[in-house]
């Protein structure tokens, strides 16, 4: 079954900057896709777009049997089904991380304020966080508060998920905890679309991996052909740069 | 300097009949509190709309926000005041003129919604900039969790909005305070009003404007001390303020 | 209701309105800047220094003059300044100080004090580190100030500096509660006579609007122009 499908997308920040160019893909459910490319290669911008975060002129995108281009679609009941992740965790730091676990479950959801507070002490423990439920985000160090982000996703029983450079932002020491979670979360057959640069966890996770490189999908092929024999000369020398020789 | 100090001034009757003189500036800084605090509730609310407006990324919200903000900012409070008391009830239609003009607070009631409606394009400016402080990031995060663009607004931009301005909100409340003196010219009596009719009476200058003045510093200082306590009451643990 | 505005009251007074009016007030405004900003600098510089006492008196007069309405200001000063000049010249009874005087005092001592915060904080806005910067390559004081510190500071107060010269153009308008002829007043005295307060008064807010947004605007591609990228 399709989760999420992209079909010739185009974008333009103005008339002489087209940041997507005529990208395709499909994501099956229960896949895990990594997309990856160098800075500026439109990789953050085609993520945005699943969700609807980034508008785009041209092409269709269908998340779940539901189209997101359609402008009868109701977009916040959309986007409350599909998770995202942020590089910068985008936590809510006026609220304390119980709270930013609750916000989406009732007020998007209508879910009870006991309801939700139980559902997001569970997820809480799932990531290791219960003893910081009372804490506000500023308390919390990065790595932990890309958990509580991961949880404040998850607490929303998402169909899919969408990871924005998860680990960019973090301390190097930081980062294995939040790729443990997402991890654990693929191992469960999470539909999950992430964009990074941690070419470990392409190729111990992702079922697939896309390349882009100025706006263009260039390469779209299961994780193993991607790493043993890419086949652009600009797939070559992007992995020749990031992976350690 | 050979004036004649005579503080004892305060304490004889004042004309008015009210009581004495110092009754006559107390009573005058109870309606400047009453003005101010009145005129501010109205900053606040327009402001908040303007401001919001500001920010929604719409084309023509955002023109209409800076053209209500450039017309309120480039004229002088006092010829808006002019134009609220001398002009508006002329431009009505005859009876509603007639009976604007007669009301009995006439000149309080020009004065909220002139000063208010001055201050709500400051406020606006605060507000569109405590929005734009916060990381797009924020905004993002908040719709990619399902919430309404309202609810973004109410449950994400606004509550950190207000921390962030919370300072600036300060002086324009304190600004605010200031301006109700201007007031005056359109028969307001206010503190500043008071002691200008007190030194009429009785020639005693200094006593009037030098009591004058200390009750404005005395009201800023209360004023202050308070948004200090409640900006301590908002401050989020482990939040750097200003975003 | 509109139909019984006459604006030909405007016309005719034209030359009063512009040539005593507006030449007042616009004189007022340029008197004003320049000696709040000498004053003002002369504040900020000693608020700055490590002078004994006197940065406490330099800051006790700032956030006196900044509590204070400006009406109250404007009376305050009128009154006292015979006393003042009495004490100054040693005569035996107070000197009699014209309203024009008192008002180009007034409004050079209160700006002083707004101006000497702008100067301040952009003196402060400049980075710890650049202070540093500067030193490390073998700059002194006067060096470090000049070549570094100022130009970026200036550069942040600029724009800063003219807006506040916009506000005190229209804050010239209160001298209207000393009778003065500024335009406000001349515009209010033929409102009077002739019994035309609408006309007068909507003309009169049409003059600021349109020298206040001109200003402005000019300001805001100022800005534009000389900001630093960061």
């Amino acid at each position: 079954m399709e989760m999420i499908s992209l079909r010739n997308i185009d974008k333009w920040y103005n008339p002489s900057f087209q940041v997507l160019k005529n990208c395709s893909t499909t994501i099956e459910k229960g896949e895990v896709v990594v997309v990856c490319g160098p800075s500026g290669s439109g990789k953050s911008t085609l993520i945005k777009t699943v969700n609807a975060l980034e508008s785009i002129q041209a092409g269709d995108i269908v998340v779940n049997g539901i189209s997101v281009t359609d402008s009868g679609t109701n977009l916040p009941k959309l986007r409350a089904r599909v998770g995202m992740v942020f590089q910068h965790f985008e936590l809510f730091p006026h609220l304390k991380v119980i709270d930013n676990l609750c916000l989406g479950q009732v007020k998007v959801l209508g879910r009870s304020r006991s309801e939700a507070s139980e559902k997001a002490r569970k997820m809480l423990e799932r990531v290791g966080l219960s003893a910081h439920a009372e804490k506000f985000p500023g308390q919390l160090s990065g790595g932990q508060q890309q958990r509580v982000a991961i949880a404040r996703a998850l607490v929303m029983d998402p169909v899919c998920m969408l990871f924005d450079e998860p680990t960019s932002a973090l301390d190097p020491e930081m980062v294995s905890e939040v790729l443990d979670v997402m991890t654990e979360l693929a191992g469960e057959g999470m539909t999950m679309m992430v964009v990074t640069h941690e070419m470990g966890f392409a190729r111990k996770v992702a079922n697939r991996v896309i390349f882009m490189d100025g706006g263009e999908i260039v390469e779209d092929r299961p994780a193993e052909d991607f790493f043993q024999s890419p086949e652009s000369p600009r797939a070559v020398q992007f992995l020749s740069k990031i992976l350690p020789h | 300097m050979n004036y004649n100090w005579n503080w004892g001034v305060f304490w004889a009757p004042s004309p008015d009949g009210a009581g004495t003189y110092f009754d006559m500036l107390l009573a005058g800084l109870q309606w400047t509190i009453v003005t101010a605090i009145c005129s501010w509730l109205i900053a606040l609310c327009l402001g908040t709309v303007v401001g919001i407006a500001r920010t929604t990324g719409s084309r023509w919200m955002l023109l209409a926000g800076n053209a209500y903000i450039e017309l309120f900012r480039n004229i002088p409070l006092l010829v808006q005041l002019f134009l609220w008391y001398f002009v508006v009830p002329e431009l009505l239609p005859v009876q509603l003129g007639n009976w604007v003009k007669q009301l009995t607070y006439g000149a309080f009631y020009t004065a909220v919604i002139g000063i208010g409606l001055y201050m709500s394009a400051r406020v606006a400016t605060q507000v569109t900039a405590g929005i734009s402080a916060l990381a797009s990031g924020q905004r993002m995060a908040g719709l990619a969790m399902g919430l309404t663009k309202a609810q973004v607004y109410r449950y994400v931009l606004l509550p950190q909005g207000f921390r962030v301005i919370l300072p600036p909100l300060t002086s324009e409340f304190l600004n605010t305070i200031k301006n109700t003196s201007v007031a005056l010219t359109i028969g307001l009596a206010e503190l500043t009003a008071r002691a200008r009719a007190m030194q009429e009476f009785t020639f005693q200058v200094f006593e009037a404007f030098i009591t004058a003045a200390a009750l404005y510093v005395a009201l800023n200082i209360v004023v202050t001390l308070l948004m200090r306590y409640i900006e301590r009451r908002m401050t989020v643990p482990g939040l750097v303020a200003g975003g | 209701m509109f139909s019984n505005l006459d604006f030909s009251v405007v016309s005719n007074s034209l030359s009063y309105l512009f040539f005593e009016g507006m030449t007042f007030t616009l004189m007022l405004t340029a008197i004003a800047t320049v000696g709040g900003l000498l004053l003002g600098t002369l504040i900020a510089m000693i608020r700055l220094s490590s002078l004994p006492v006197l940065p406490q008196v330099a800051a006790a007069y700032v956030n006196l003059m900044r509590a204070l309405p400006l009406v109250l200001v404007i009376f305050l000063i009128y009154f006292l300044l015979p006393y003042v000049g009495q004490w100054v010249m040693g005569a035996s009874r107070p000197i009699a100080v014209g309203a024009l005087t008192s008002s180009i005092i007034t409004f050079t001592l209160f700006e002083a004090a707004y101006f000497s915060e702008i100067m301040r904080a952009g003196i402060q806005s400049i980075p710890r580190g650049q202070v540093e910067a500067g030193y490390a390559i073998g700059l002194n004081y006067r060096q470090m100030m000049s070549y570094v510190v100022l130009p970026q500071a200036l550069r942040n107060m600029l724009p800063v500096i003219f807006m506040q010269t916009i506000v005190l153009f229209q804050d010239t308008s209160l001298v209207y509660v000393l009778s003065i002829t500024d335009f406000l007043g001349a515009a209010s005295k033929v409102a009077q006579r002739d019994g035309r307060l609408p006309e007068m008064y909507m003309f009169a807010a049409a003059v600021y609007f349109i020298i206040s947004f001109t200003a402005s605007r000019f300001v805001q591609r100022l800005q534009a122009r000389t900001a630093i990228v960061r």
